[in-house]
């Protein structure tokens, strides 16, 4: 491991960008930094730039208008940078599959480094799933 | 010298937990001109609909917005039962009170998140943690009745989908009872801060002539002095069996929003107090046959206020139209009034005020207008300056 992905497991700073979902993606990922979970206590804090960021938290199913918008903001990210769908509209879409707005899913437009689904994940489930990107890349089980 | 500067926030804005974007037009610090450009989650649910069974359909309303997610189910069977003859004609008596438990609940939920987010725009990040704190339980009453935190999937044509178990009424009235000193916190908080009192009070006021002109709902209108709430001019499910009332404040500035939502949340724990005591023993869903050919609407008073739903059916299993109106798509436009005269570090507040929810506002926006305006950024700036220099150069010449 070297050291800049060593430093970068350490505190996660994340950057949260809604693509048109429902806002409950977006209330549970803000839940995750209210007092009941408190994802600070292990560095992870929502950053307000993209060009802070270590990871991209996406939530809602991509349409026309905020795709382009999500490649503009993903090449400004700082690279290596951890993609995170939320949801299970970033997953797959979900019932606006056959929407004439909303395109493909989002791991066809930007690589999908961790998936987290429900509707909406619990604020449990999204912590589990950092924990398990963050060992994984440590190399432990 | 005119000035055109335009100070934008968003689509993707940290302030904003949903994609959208103000332009604020200003002139020094002050606010002279406010766009408020929508359509980034636009997903297209009106015309989804109209290829889903009509018992499919609430699943599919649910997710318009994740806030208010009883409201719009909610509103959609209240139109489906208004083709069958109306809620009270369809729907067992224990189904009704059910339905007013959830839906009182969600506006609790609401008010506090709310209240959590504009702490936290002001600077009071204290008042936005307590308020998720406190919201925390009310999630836990939903997740006991429901099974999940955010989508209810409560709502069905004809009742409800679950009962609400008689041992957990009990639980239900003793998480309330811990829910009220919460509530006194926080109205302390609000209204002995005199911190909190100079922010907000004489900021983004809109008048009672304003919101009857900008067809302002809701919380938003009631803290103007209008007297509108759907809950008592057009009752429905067990509201008109119980005893609260409705909030009126008359200064119309962020301060009498604010308190109108915390007093409101007052109202609904009486509410669902008295739900939980008066709720009689029975069934909770009527077995619906077809649904004839007609049209219906229905009308629920959401959070953020008046959310209407209109269906028009042709006796087959799908709807030939549905027609959404969320409340915040009145009240979002009533910031060309509230935050115009204002400056902008009072802008986010009083944009914020009106609590908007852009995913129940979304639609496609045709623009007809072009667009002169040019935003200048740093390098246009340079190439003026540099444009300039070639000019005085070339007079000096002369």
């Amino acid at each position: 491991m070297d050291l800049k992905t060593k430093a970068l497991l350490k505190s996660i700073w994340v950057f949260h960008v809604s693509c048109g979902s429902c806002n409950n993606c977006d209330i549970e990922i803000l839940d995750c930094l209210t007092p009941r979970f408190d994802l600070e206590r292990f560095g992870i804090q929502l950053v307000g730039s993209v060009r802070h960021a270590d990871a991209l938290l996406i939530t809602g199913a991509m349409n026309r208008k905020s795709v382009p918008r999500m490649k503009k903001i993903y090449a400004q990210a700082p690279k290596p940078c951890v993609v995170i769908a939320v949801g299970q509209c970033a997953l797959s879409r979900h019932m606006f599959r056959y929407s004439y707005n909303v395109c493909e899913p989002l791991d066809k437009i930007l690589p999908v480094d961790l998936y987290i689904p429900g509707c909406p994940p619990r604020p449990e489930a999204m912590i589990d799933g950092i924990v398990k990107l963050v060992n994984k890349v440590r190399g432990n089980k | 010298m005119s000035h055109n500067v335009i100070v934008p926030i968003g689509p993707y804005h940290p302030l904003l937990e949903e994609p959208e974007l103000f332009q604020l037009h200003v002139e020094g610090e002050k606010v002279v001109d406010i766009d408020i450009i929508i359509g980034y989650s636009h997903r297209g649910i009106e015309q989804l609909a109209e290829t889903k069974h009509l018992d499919q359909i609430p699943f599919l309303v649910e997710r318009i917005c994740g806030i208010c997610s009883s409201s719009h189910p909610y509103t959609y069977v209240l139109a489906v039962e208004d083709i069958l003859g109306g809620e009270k004609a369809v729907v067992p008596e224990r189904a009704l009170y059910i339905r007013t438990i959830i839906d009182e609940l969600q506006r609790i939920h609401s008010h506090l998140l709310w209240l959590g987010l504009a702490g936290h725009f002001i600077g009071y990040n204290t008042v936005w943690m307590w308020a998720w704190k406190y919201r925390e339980p009310v999630l836990d009453m939903f997740e006991m009745i429901t099974g999940n935190r955010n989508n209810y999937a409560m709502f069905k044509v004809g009742g409800v989908r679950r009962d609400i178990k008689d041992e957990d009424v009990p639980v239900l009235k003793k998480a309330l009872d811990e829910l009220v000193p919460a509530l006194d916190l926080f109205r302390g908080a609000v209204m002995d801060d005199p911190v909190i009192q100079a922010r907000l009070k004489n900021v983004g006021i809109l008048t009672k002539q304003q919101c009857i002109d900008w067809c302002v709902v809701g919380p938003t209108a009631r803290a103007s002095g209008v007297n509108i709430d759907v809950r008592r001019d057009e009752p429905y499910g067990a509201v008109d069996r119980l005893d609260w009332k409705v909030i009126i404040e008359k200064d119309g500035d962020v301060y009498a929003k604010t308190i109108v939502r915390i007093l409101e949340m007052y109202e609904s724990v009486r509410m669902i107090r008295q739900c939980l005591d008066k709720m009689p023993q029975g069934e909770i869903d009527a077995k619906v046959a077809d649904i004839p050919a007609g049209e219906g609407i229905g009308r629920v008073e959401a959070p953020r206020g008046e959310c209407f739903h209109y269906i028009k059916t042709d006796g087959t299993n799908r709807p030939v139209r549905l027609k959404v109106r969320a409340p915040s798509f009145m009240n979002v436009a009533s910031d060309k009034v509230g935050a115009v005269g204002g400056t902008i570090s009072d802008a986010t507040i009083t944009l914020a005020a009106v609590d908007p929810c852009y995913c129940c506002t979304e639609r496609v926006a045709v623009i007809n207008k072009p667009d002169n305006r040019k935003i200048m950024n740093g390098w246009d700036l340079i190439k003026m300056s540099q444009a300039k220099t070639n000019k005085i150069k070339e007079e000096m010449k002369q």
